[in-house]
């Protein structure tokens, strides 16, 4: 484990780390989620690369992992954070305010899972029409099909 | 109408005011007349003729965020409504621009139109079919896309491909990073109105795309880079075909400079112009060449090296100002760089095989299948189930032509992903468009938009 997160690993004792495939990844519990990312940030990881989401639907009591990758160039060290988010009112701190490149990807987790960000500037939809019913990228939401009317359809049984 | 008949025009100057003007004629041996400087003279010597003004025609000054002077009330804001369908937009990115007179002062990007749903989609799809799915992703570099999900895949399987995988891998990106920056140079040449830039850099990529064609069969959307390898092994004399690439391509390279470095249209509608930061860059999540213009030396290449390309040499090309001529530079030399890359792979190609041996994540070969049994049923389990993969999830990221593309890979132990998420560089690079553009004039909106490079099946998914 690199020096910078070993000195994360001891501010936060809340917090699980685990080695994925030669990878750093911290669990965050949701109420530490916005202090560790503070704390990750002034420790050298200048760069959220990228803010996602998995729906752990029947895998996990808590429904949801926001999962973000951060990136320190500086130390050339990058850190997966995630933290579960519940199935009522799925809601989690913005990281917007500490980096601003944040904003277009948890606008897309709330479009594509309806997982809300505390102290986002601007969260819309981003993605999908503003009027769009449902989460597409939850577990339940259906692929589904559009009907497609071949001229001779009516004629092949 | 008889006094304007009785003046006559001399020479084709305009007529001259009787009233102010006094004729001076010199006689011969009289005392020579004031010493008058004729309008020829003033054209060579005026005032707006200066070195400065000069500086500022050649775009050697840099000076973004033009200021307008006066005071706009609030009423006098105009929204103006650019694409989604409009020839610069580079597809339809749909712009809102907030203008005080000329000056935008802010803009917002509305995306979504190109949005199918892929990540959604790659969860139907199994393993061995995703490739084909996130190769229509970013649709000029469709292989480095493929790179990045087939490494994150590999790193789940816990395998590593053969030397001569991996080096036909960097052989393939790096020339897939040479025709997409062709196109960048293209469309950016044509939305300034270098015209001829298009036909040229079209030109150049379809050399390259020929050779795709040849080694995968297609020229786009390859579905070549898979989990365990690639499709197939370089066609015949690809040695051959690389080496006239190689051969071309810096001589046309220094045609475009001719073309474009002394051109003072070009340098004055690129230098200063969408001037981003370093310190924005970074805050923003900007990768790539957009990030490496500001002056950051930041490659994923030297990073975090993947399939060995820490074994070639190759510089990183920085630029200073951050600014749509930078962008444009440090393009032009990555070119040169992946040239380099691409001369070290022809010339220490490694031999064996083009993908790992094991039966369980590769097809066997065709010919196999005709006399055994066991060839048969991989090859029928392979293409009707694919394989499993162990429970697991990783991100991987990989250096694409716009930045950092990362595949974040989440499987549950089955034939398909449970979640396959692309970091996306164009969609991340695109927050930077509205910080580019502050302030500046509405003129250079589509150089800005161009210079970003943004590739909306990229940006949408």
């Amino acid at each position: 484990m690199s020096p910078i997160l070993a000195q994360l690993a001891e501010r936060f004792e809340s917090v699980t780390w685990e080695e994925s495939h030669g990878q750093d990844v911290a669990r965050v519990p949701g109420e530490n989620w916005e202090a560790f990312a503070r704390a990750a940030k002034e420790s050298g990881f200048e760069v959220c690369a990228d803010v996602t989401a998995v729906d752990r639907m029947r895998s996990r009591p808590e429904r949801y992992e926001v999962v973000a990758s951060l990136l320190s160039m500086s130390h050339r060290v990058r850190l997966r954070m995630i933290t579960a988010v519940g199935r009522e009112n799925p809601s989690v701190a913005s990281l917007t305010p500490l980096w601003p490149g944040a904003g277009y990807a948890e606008r897309e987790v709330y479009d594509m899972f309806g997982i809300g960000f505390e102290g986002h500037p601007d969260l819309t939809r981003i993605l999908m029409p503003d009027d769009w019913e449902g989460y597409p990228l939850r577990k339940d939401f259906a692929v589904g099909s559009v009907p497609v009317q071949f001229k001779m359809s009516h004629q092949v049984n | 109408m008889d006094d304007e008949q009785t003046v006559k025009t001399e020479g084709g100057r305009p007529p001259a005011n009787p009233e102010t003007e006094t004729l001076d004629i010199w006689v011969a041996a009289t005392e020579e007349p004031e010493f008058h400087p004729t309008d020829e003279g003033t054209q060579e010597l005026g005032p707006d003729e200066s070195d400065d003004r000069l500086d500022d025609q050649f775009g050697r000054v840099v000076a973004d965020d033009y200021l307008f002077d006066d005071e706009v009330a609030e009423e006098e804001r105009t929204v103006l409504n650019m694409g989604p369908q409009h020839p610069s937009t580079h597809g339809v990115l749909r712009l809102h621009l907030e203008l005080e007179g000329e000056t935008i002062r802010r803009t917002k990007p509305i995306i979504g139109y190109l949005h199918t749903g892929m990540e959604k989609t790659a969860e139907q799809l199994t393993f061995s079919q995703g490739p084909t799915n996130v190769t229509r992703m970013d649709y000029l570099a469709p292989l480095h896309g493929e790179l990045g999900y087939s490494l994150a895949v590999e790193r789940l399987l816990d395998v590593e491909v053969p030397p001569r995988a991996a080096a036909i891998r960097i052989l393939m990106t790096e020339l897939n990073r040479i025709a997409s920056h062709l196109v960048a140079l293209a469309t950016n040449g044509m939305d300034i109105g270098a015209l001829s830039m298009m036909i040229y850099g079209f030109r150049e990529r379809e050399s390259i795309l020929a050779f795709f064609e040849k080694t995968t069969g297609l020229r786009m959307n390859h579905n070549y880079i898979r989990p365990g390898g690639v499709a197939a092994d370089l066609a015949p004399g690809w040695k051959d075909d690389v080496a006239a690439i190689l051969d071309d391509l810096p001589k046309r390279l220094r045609q475009y400079d001719d073309l474009l470095e002394k051109n003072p249209i070009w340098l004055a509608r690129t230098r200063g112009v969408g001037v981003i930061s370093p310190e924005e860059a970074i805050a923003y999540s900007i990768t790539g060449p957009i990030l490496r213009a500001t002056g950051v030396d930041w490659d994923l290449r030297k990073a975090f090296p993947y399939s060995g390309i820490d074994q070639y040499e190759f510089e990183v090309p920085v630029g200073e100002n951050g600014d749509v001529y930078d962008r444009y530079r440090v393009r032009v030399e990555e070119i040169t760089e992946s040239l380099k890359i691409v001369e070290q792979v022809m010339d220490t190609m490694p031999k064996g095989d083009y993908r790992i041996g094991d039966r369980k994540i590769t097809p066997p070969p065709r010919a196999r299948i005709d006399e055994s049994m066991e060839a048969l049923i991989h090859h029928f389990k392979l293409f009707t189930e694919g394989f499993k993969v162990p429970e697991g999830e990783t991100y991987v990221a990989v250096e694409s032509p716009r930045g950092e593309l990362g595949c974040y890979v989440v499987s549950d132990g089955q034939a398909r992903p449970y979640r396959m998420h692309t970091r996306a560089p164009s969609f991340y690079n695109l927050q930077g468009l509205p910080i580019a553009m502050a302030d500046s004039l509405v003129a250079d909106t589509i150089a800005t938009i161009a210079s970003m490079d943004p590739v909306m099946g990229d940006v949408d998914r």
